[in-house]
């Protein structure tokens, strides 16, 4: 069982909370304060990815966040249900876009325009932010696995 | 919190002020900001992120539609920063070599006016 489960609307205005709750639970769980900016942002980028699946696909199922204190890990799954296309995914299993590399940029500076950034490019960040990432499509959608090192709070 | 923009002029050089998160929910004010700014021709711009508190893969792709824009009109948007951890998104996606990104606005209109 997770420690904190969170499912939300899939609206954007939902993603700042989803952050925060993600912040609080880390630091709960003994995740270091330097990492917590971290913990952070990847969540943020995998709820705003899960969100704007679910707004093309399935606008009115929930997504949903797995907060696990594991004792030497802090994990966060953020699971999506929408239906899985290759492009989504893209940048997570190293035949797409890697962080840091000129290919991102290039991407990025290339897609950028009013309708926003390259699928793949959060997961980008994503994985340039979490030592430990896992991304797996299912039928069923698309799963954000991320961890980092935490230790039981003593008090 | 929530997002905050301001804009003003300084020797030819519009300046947005930006404080607040920059995310998937608020980006989309920020690149009407920019549009609006460049649909009134101003071409050099310098985006103030001393007060921002979160940037993420959105904001990043606002600022780059933003600076595609103004390179249109032979422009430049270059980013006033010094905190780590906004610094530390632009190096993840190698941004740090599209943006002209500098310590303070004054510095940044300085380097603007040198390259004309």
């Amino acid at each position: 069982m997770a420690t904190v489960e969170v499912t939300f609307t899939p609206l954007p205005a939902h993603v700042r909370t989803a952050r925060l709750v993600a912040t609080a639970v880390a630091r709960r769980s003994g995740v270091d304060e330097a990492l917590l900016d971290e913990v952070r942002l990847a969540v943020g980028e995998a709820c705003s990815r899960a969100v704007e699946a679910h707004r093309r696909h399935c606008p009115a199922e929930p997504v949903k966040i797995e907060m696990t204190d594991q004792g030497e890990r802090f994990v966060v799954v953020v699971s999506d249900q929408a239906p899985t296309n290759p492009a989504r995914t893209a940048g997570t299993n190293g035949h797409g876009i890697s962080p840091g590399e000129p290919a991102a940029t290039t991407a990025l500076v290339q897609g950028a325009d009013d309708a926003g950034i390259p699928a793949g490019f959060g997961l980008a960040v994503i994985s340039g932010l979490a030592d430990d990432v896992r991304v797996s499509s299912t039928s069923s959608g698309v799963s954000v696995r991320m961890s980092w090192p935490s230790a039981t709070p003593t008090a | 919190m929530d997002l905050k923009l301001g804009h003003y002029n300084k020797d030819g050089i519009e300046v947005v002020d930006v404080e607040g998160e920059i995310d998937v929910y608020t980006a989309p004010r920020l690149r009407e900001l920019l549009i609006d700014l460049v649909n009134k021709n101003n071409y050099q711009l310098v985006v103030n992120m001393e007060k921002v508190e979160f940037l993420d893969s959105t904001g990043l792709g606002v600022l780059v539609g933003g600076l595609k824009r103004v390179r249109a009109h032979d422009g430049s948007l270059d980013l006033v920063c010094t905190q780590e951890r906004i610094l530390k998104i632009f190096r993840i996606t190698g941004l740090t070599k599209v943006f002209g990104i500098h310590s303070t606005v004054d510095e940044a209109i300085a380097a603007k006016k040198s390259e004309k």
